[in-house]
C-alpha cells in the first residue's frame, strides 16, 4: 500500500505529514496480547529541484502520522519539491509540489 | 635466519587481520546513502546508539536549542524542535535517552536554515537529545521531558 502523505511548502519551509501506524514492535494489541508487528517510515528523501536537502533515517520512535517540518536556505517560489518515502515492508509514497 | 622468517610470517599474517577488520568498519551498514543504520536503530543505549553512526563525543553547545514541552501527558506524540544557529549543518541526530531504542531519527541535510521539527514518543521521563554535526564537528544540547502516559509499548 503506497504511503499517503501530504506536503506544504513556501517560505523557505516544508511541510511533510504522512499518514502512517508507525509501529516500533514492542506495543502489544490489547485484545490479543499479541506482539504487533514493527511497521514504520525508514527513510525519507527531500529535494528541491532535484537536489536533495533532507535524507532521514527513521526508527519506530517517530510518533504515528510521521511529520516534519524544515527550514531550507535559497528556496524560491515555484522551485520543484519532491518527498519520497519508505517504510521497513517496503511500501513507498511520493508527492511533489511547487514552492509557494 | 629460520627465525626471521617465522616472524614476517606472523606480522604478516597480523597485518592481514588488521586490513580485514578495517574493511569490514568501512562496510558497515549507515555509511551508504539512503540506506538504513540497523544497528544504530537497534541499540537499546543512547551511547551505542551514537557510536555506531559515527557521533560520539559531542561538544556541549548553546547554539543548539532543543525545543519540547516539560511535561509531556502523552508520550506517543511529543513535537521536539532543533533550532540551532550553527553554520554548514551536515546531520542531525535526535534521541530519546531511555527509550527502548533511544535513536529516533538521523537527517544528513543541505542548505538547512537551522530550523528542524518532528514528533517522537517517548516511553519515559528522559532528556531528549540533538546531536548536530555541522563543519565536520559534532555539538549537542538535550532537552528534558516529564513523560505522565509512555507511548512505547511494553
Amino acid at each position: 500500500m503506497a504511503i499517503a502523505m501530504r506536503i506544504r511548502a513556501g517560505n523557505g519551509d516544508i511541510r511533510v505529514l504522512m499518514t502512517h501506524p508507525s509501529e516500533n514492535g514492542l506495543r502489544k494489541d490489547a485484545k490479543s496480547g499479541q506482539l504487533i508487528p514493527a511497521h514504520f517510515v525508514r527513510n525519507m528523501s527531500v529535494s528541491v529541484n532535484g537536489k536533495i536537502v533532507l535524507d532521514g533515517q527513521l526508527g519506530g520512535g517517530i510518533s504515528k502520522d510521521p511529520y516534519h517540518s524544515f527550514k531550507v536556505r535559497g528556496m524560491k517560489t515555484g522551485d520543484k519539491v519532491v518527498v519520497t518515502a519508505e517504510d521497513n515492508t517496503g511500501d513507498k509514497g511520493s508527492i511533489e509540489t511547487s514552492a509557494s | 635466519m629460520d627465525t626471521t622468517r617465522r616472524l614476517l610470517l606472523r606480522s604478516a599474517a597480523s597485518a592481514g587481520l588488521i586490513a580485514t577488520a578495517v574493511a569490514a568498519g568501512l562496510l558497515k551498514p549507515g555509511r551508504v546513502l539512503a540506506d538504513w543504520n540497523s544497528a544504530a536503530f537497534s541499540a537499546a543505549k543512547a551511547a551505542d546508539a551514537l557510536a555506531a553512526i559515527g557521533a560520539s563525543g559531542a561538544t556541549p553547545s548553546p547554539d543548539i536549542v532543543v525545543k519540547a514541552p516539560d511535561i509531556a501527558e502523552n508520550g506517543a506524540v511529543v513535537p521536539v524542535e532543533v533550532v540551532t544557529t550553527l553554520p554548514d549543518v551536515e546531520s542531525i541526530a535526535i534521541l530519546g535517552e531511555k527509550n527502548p531504542f533511544p535513536l529516533v531519527a538521523l537527517y544528513t541535510l543541505s542548505d538547512f536554515d537551522g530550523f528542524l521539527s518532528t514528533r517522537i514518543k517517548m516511553g519515559q521521563t528522559a532528556n531528549v537529545r540533538a546531536v548536530v554535526k555541522a563543519g565536520g564537528k559534532l555539538y549537542t544540547a538535550t532537552k528534558e521531558v516529564k513523560v505522565t502516559v509512555g507511548g512505547c509499548g511494553g
